[in-house]
């Protein structure tokens, strides 16, 4: 059993967890991952490495709540156990001096660009990030994004903060302008991470995006995260989650992704009518 | 053997098998004729002295017999169920000629379940060597050398990467052929040795094998198994509803997905669900399809008589009612315009000359291709060996196939202190094979560190 050792909400329905991990924190690097069960009847589901202390032996993660697993995590409080804890898995982020690097996150992948773009800086390079949110409310972490970078740039859909617009059209703008880009990377929705690489692509920048896909051991036996890159198969949790953004076969990556959308939607209704429930017993 | 009738056991998961009475248990062993010969023995991969436990359980000490079983073999509970005898031990009986060979395997199981019953006996335990062994993996193999170790006084630390032990023995073999109560109370007999288990780690993520020889651990032992599904490569393979046999298992269960929503992990297999592949896996995964409530079709590219699953396995699945189509292969899976298989298509298969394993070589019929409509596939083709040890071990010689290389005899591998066996050595075979491993790699591996 793994503690919940501090646990806040960031913006409306995005969480931050820190969870004492000691041997996951030991290992973990950036653009790793963990698998994680809630409870013995739980799901395996996997989230992507915010931040870890080797010291403490705490590492945290940040989730968005969107199906029961996500929703019943954000229920849980500092001193409730999760059953298990796997990790770090996946391979790491490549840090090398690439020369100027473009971090871009959308949604609440914020919280892991931020060691990406940390270790990217630390090795030599110029970061600049990009993050966008729908909307100033979902909007988190812009300082300490900016801490870890030369330059950020922020966008919200609606223009309710910064520049109005999708995270694409700064990084559109930067190349059309001819400035020096050797490498993005992009991680956040799937659909997002299309775009920014149909966006680089005729600038032939390389593009590096961390694949999404359902997972369910995480440790490379059973192929539920398999996703076609450059027309080979390759399994997201031990070949990736980090491919060549233009190599992949989003339509695939989508199609895989809504494989079990019925039944997501069974089980979140349940433990919906579980919790109303729940809450009328107590009143 | 009293088995669960076909008609009410394709949708439930409980045990087929229903096991020996006492009295017919002492009907079959009085068959055995202990003879001297004892041919039985060389064909059993851990050298149990059948003649023995078989002439003590007819005696009536049945506390006994387990333990002249143990001696040689420490999960008799499993093997007695997932062997396969008829090409083992019973294969050399001497009363195969004539009739039936003694029902070995039966008996075994007959004894360990009576002991279980009783509660385990703890074996005498040697004063502590000083020793630490890491044993990677807890299935079958790491199982066998954790406790063949633990027994000769080293201080054993068992690695898990899933977050139940047990290996293939709890996320593969499904529970109507080996019940999980059965692998838990194995393991916790591992474990009252002193074996400490660690689940959760990934050796190769979590921790490397030179770290654990950094950080006091004496020698290490791999027993990774062969967990990484092979996939046909043909077109359409990963459209939505295609799986390969390991996640499917693994949904079914590891996850028991069976139990959904109860528990959280899916898996709904529509009406018609084709398995591609002839071996245990196939028809376990066929078997767990049907009680999902699917029409189940096994798609085999060879004969009836190439398959290379137990005799008993295949006789279970067509008396469940499971259709075989052989001299069958896939070339492609067609999808629905929502990115989901709808449909296998097949082409007609016919057998020419022996190919390298021995099997006739199975050619295209051209122009034969048809069409079968599905809901779901499972691809049971075959596993290897996860490649996160060997990436993260560079002085580990792997052969090309990606099974570590070891020494037949005593499972030593090209790094000093690292010893492996089972599937991640042979590739995919048997339980007892991967015991048989473990139980050498224990023995030379005891030399070693009392060396």
């Amino acid at each position: 059993m793994y503690r919940i050792i501090e646990k806040s909400p960031l913006v409306p329905n995005i969480h931050l967890v820190k969870v004492d991990a000691p041997a996951v924190a030991n290992k973990a690097q950036a653009g790793q991952f963990v698998i994680i069960r809630v409870d013995e009847k739980g799901e395996r589901v996997p989230l992507t490495l915010a931040d870890w202390d080797r010291e403490a032996g705490t590492v945290t993660i940040a989730f968005m709540e969107v199906g029961k697993t996500t929703r019943q995590l954000a229920t849980m409080r500092a001193g409730d156990s999760i059953s298990n804890f796997v990790g770090p898995l996946g391979n790491p982020t490549e840090i090398e001096k690439f020369g100027t690097v473009v971090c871009v996150a959308g949604g609440f992948a914020v919280a892991t660009i931020v060691p990406i773009a940390r270790a990217m800086r630390a090795a030599g390079n110029k970061v600049i990030a990009l993050m966008g949110a729908r909307n100033k409310s979902l909007l988190f972490w812009e300082d300490r994004l900016a801490s870890v970078c030369d330059e950020l740039i922020v966008t919200t859909d609606d223009g309710s903060y910064a520049r109005k617009g999708v995270v694409t059209v700064p990084l559109k703008e930067m190349l059309e302008k001819g400035e020096a880009i050797n490498r993005v990377i992009a991680v956040g929705p799937s659909i997002m991470m299309k775009f920014v690489a149909a966006t680089t692509l005729p600038f032939k920048v390389k593009t590096i995006v961390s694949l999404n896909p359902i997972m369910v051991d995480g440790t490379g036996m059973c192929g539920a995260c398999r996703c076609s890159v450059g027309g080979e198969t390759k399994f997201a949790c031990v070949d990736g989650p980090e491919v060549d953004g233009h190599q992949v076969d989003w339509e695939e990556l989508f199609s895989r992704q809504r494989a079990f959308l019925p039944e997501e939607k069974q089980s979140l209704e349940m433990w919906q009518r579980h919790q109303a429930e729940a809450t009328k017993v107590q009143t | 053997m009293p088995k669960q009738e076909p008609e009410k056991r394709g949708s439930n998961f409980t045990e087929v098998a229903l096991g020996y009475t006492h009295e017919q248990a002492i009907a079959e062993a009085s068959r055995c004729l202990q003879c001297p010969k004892r041919p039985c023995i060389s064909g059993c991969p851990v050298s149990i002295t059948i003649p023995d436990f078989i002439k003590v359980l007819l005696e009536g000490d049945m506390a006994k017999s387990v333990q002249v079983i143990k001696e040689a073999n420490s999960l008799p509970g499993i093997c007695g169920r997932v062997c396969p005898q008829e090409s083992q031990c019973e294969a050399m009986c001497v009363m195969a000629k004539k009739n039936a060979p003694v029902a070995i395997g039966r008996l075994e199981r007959y004894v360990a379940d009576w002991e279980r019953t009783q509660g385990i006996a703890m074996p005498s335990m040697p004063k502590s060597s000083g020793k630490k062994v890491a044993v990677v993996g807890c299935g079958p193999a790491g199982l066998t050398t954790a406790a063949s170790l633990a027994r000769r006084g080293h201080k054993v630390t068992l690695f898990e990467a899933l977050h139940e032990p047990g290996g293939v023995l709890v996320y593969g073999i499904p529970e109507f052929r080996l019940p999980k109560a059965i692998v838990n109370s194995e393991v916790n007999f591992v474990r009252s040795l002193g074996v400490e288990l660690r689940l959760d780690w990934v050796v190769g993520k979590t921790v490397t094998l030179d770290e654990l020889l950094g950080n006091g651990y004496n020698a290490i032992f791999v027993g990774t198994g062969a967990g990484r599904p092979m996939f046909l490569n043909i077109p359409g393979e990963n459209l939505g509803g295609i799986f390969s046999a390991n996640e499917f298992l693994v949904r079914t269960n590891l996850m028991k997905s069976y139990l959904f929503p109860a528990y959280d992990t899916p898996l709904t297999v529509g009406k018609k669900v084709a398995v591609v592949g002839g071996g245990n896996v196939a028809m376990d995964a066929a078997r767990c399809a049907l009680r999902l409530g699917a029409e189940v079709t096994i798609i085999y590219r060879r004969s009836e008589v190439e398959l290379p699953a137990r005799r008993e396995e295949v006789e279970n699945a067509k008396e469940e009612g499971i259709i075989f189509k052989l001299l069958t292969n896939p070339v492609a899976f067609h999808g629905t315009s929502q990115g989901r298989v709808e449909s296998v298509e097949c082409i007609e298969m016919d057998l020419g000359e022996p190919d390298a394993s021995g099997r006739r070589r199975p050619l295209e019929k051209k122009g034969s291709n048809f069409h079968i409509p599905v809901d779901t596939v499972v691809v049971a083709l075959g596993t290897v060996p996860n490649p996160l040890i060997p990436q993260s071990t560079p002085d580990l010689k792997i052969s090309s196939h990606g099974t570590i290389t070891a020494d037949d005899r005593t499972g030593r591998t090209s790094k000093a202190g690292v010893w492996a066996g089972g599937d991640v050595v042979s590739g995919a075979a048997t339980v007892i094979s991967a015991m048989g491993a473990g139980k050498l790699a224990a023995a030379d591996m005891d030399e070693y560190l009392k060396g």
